[in-house]
């Protein structure tokens, strides 16, 4: 029993992280990782809101999955994303003033943001409230990983610094295109390539072993 | 009257909603296969925009600030562009049938698209009055609509082309609208007004 336990949270995980990664794989939520990934620092502040959002939410979705009528879920899934929404933004304003003003208007927005209903619809709607919570978790961490990869890249070419700090070494110029909007396109379409291409050689490295184990037995 | 003008020309051009800002990415990357959807998701996008923007300047102004509730105004206008998509749909299936065949399958798609509520929030934040918050609203969607009928015929095009197999479909997709931006980054030094 609780083998099956633990199993079930390593495999979501690494469900959320990579294989079924909200951003590079299902293609959600592309506003605020097109916007916000500037600098890594934005991009992690940008994926721990959304992953406290989408955590609550999912909890509180779940509690509630027995009361919503299936008629108006969407217009009460709605409303309890922009309450925690709302309660992130004002904590941002309090504690991390910096994050808050960087971040701007894309903080309210994160209520539309699509990998969250999309979570509340597909997983909180119907499972119990452990596995909901811990499935916000695993996806908030997945859309935070892929945020701050496309940061990371952007922020070390765009602008030469890594967290703010110079690692040019005075010898490179660091490409301005990188931190404009079509910066973001461009980087954005190779990362999910890339991962397109690195799920290719795993389908095809598994396909391989199954025919030999086929073949053996 | 002039700055009237000004707001439209740098909504629609300088600080185009997706290429500057990325308002409205997931509909602009979903949507964008045929210019005839993406003129129909564009066209039921500023008509949306323009009246939600009416709507919560009204929200935001005759109940919100009276009541000193401000800081629920993510949670007021998101309601209230849902329920106008709603009243929306509701009205032109019952008095414009046709309009509604035309656009009604992108309404519902409407409510999730952070253009709307994008636009909202920064007619807010920009302290426009009722007629620069409407006209705002009105050439961001213009602007919308602009650059997904644009990328949608970038995208037929696209259809010929044989890629490397990673970057098949979406990746290709991300590449043309990253040429676009490129195109109108060619806008932002501009200043009006």
């Amino acid at each position: 029993m609780k083998n099956e336990k633990t199993s079930f949270y390593r495999e979501h995980l690494i469900e959320g992280l990579f294989t079924n990664n909200p951003t590079l794989v299902q293609l959600l939520g592309m506003c605020p990782t097109l916007a916000v990934t500037t600098s890594l620092a934005n991009a992690i502040g940008m994926g721990l809101s959304a992953t406290a959002v989408l955590m609550f939410s999912n909890l509180f979705i779940s509690l509630l999955r027995k009361r919503i009528p299936a008629e108006v879920r969407i217009a009460a899934y709605i409303v309890i994303i922009s309450g925690f929404v709302t309660a992130i933004e004002m904590l941002l304003h309090a504690f991390i003033p910096s994050l808050y003003a960087s971040l701007g208007l894309f903080i309210p927005l994160i209520v539309v943001n699509c990998i969250i209903l999309a979570r509340a619809e597909a997983f909180a709607s119907k499972n119990p409230p452990l596995h909901a919570l811990f499935d916000g978790l695993a996806m908030g961490l997945g859309f935070t990983l892929a945020l701050a990869l496309l940061g990371f890249i952007r922020e070390l070419l765009g602008a030469g610094t890594v967290l703010g700090y110079d690692v040019t070494l005075g010898v490179a110029q660091p490409m301005l295109f990188f931190i404009m909007p079509a910066g973001a396109f461009f980087t954005l379409a190779f990362l999910i390539a890339a991962a397109n291409a690195i799920r290719a050689r795993a389908t095809k490295k598994k396909e391989r072993a199954g025919k030999e184990d086929g073949a053996n037995g | 009257m002039a700055d009237i003008f000004a707001l439209m020309l740098s909504a629609v051009l300088i600080e185009n909603f997706i290429f500057s800002r990325f308002y409205g990415c997931c509909p602009f990357l979903g949507v964008s296969e045929k210019p005839a959807t993406a003129l129909g998701m564009g066209c039921a996008v500023v008509f949306v925009m323009t009246l939600a923007s009416a709507l919560t300047y009204a929200i935001y102004y005759f109940i919100l600030v009276p009541f000193a509730l401000t800081y629920l105004k993510t949670i007021a206008f998101i309601l209230a562009i849902a329920a106008l998509v709603q009243f929306i749909e509701m009205f032109l299936r019952r008095f414009l049938p046709a309009l509604h065949g035309a656009l009604g399958i992108y309404l519902p798609l409407i409510t999730t698209n952070c253009a709307v509520l994008g636009a909202a929030l920064l007619n807010i934040e920009n302290g426009f009055d009722f007629l620069h918050a409407v006209v705002f609203g009105f050439s961001a969607g213009l602007g919308f609509t602009m650059a997904i009928v644009i990328f949608a015929g970038v995208r037929q095009k696209m259809a010929f082309c044989t890629p490397p197999k990673p970057f098949r479909g979406f990746p290709l997709t991300l590449l043309a609208a990253a040429l676009a931006a490129m195109a109108f980054s060619g806008f932002s030094g501009m200043q009006i007004g």
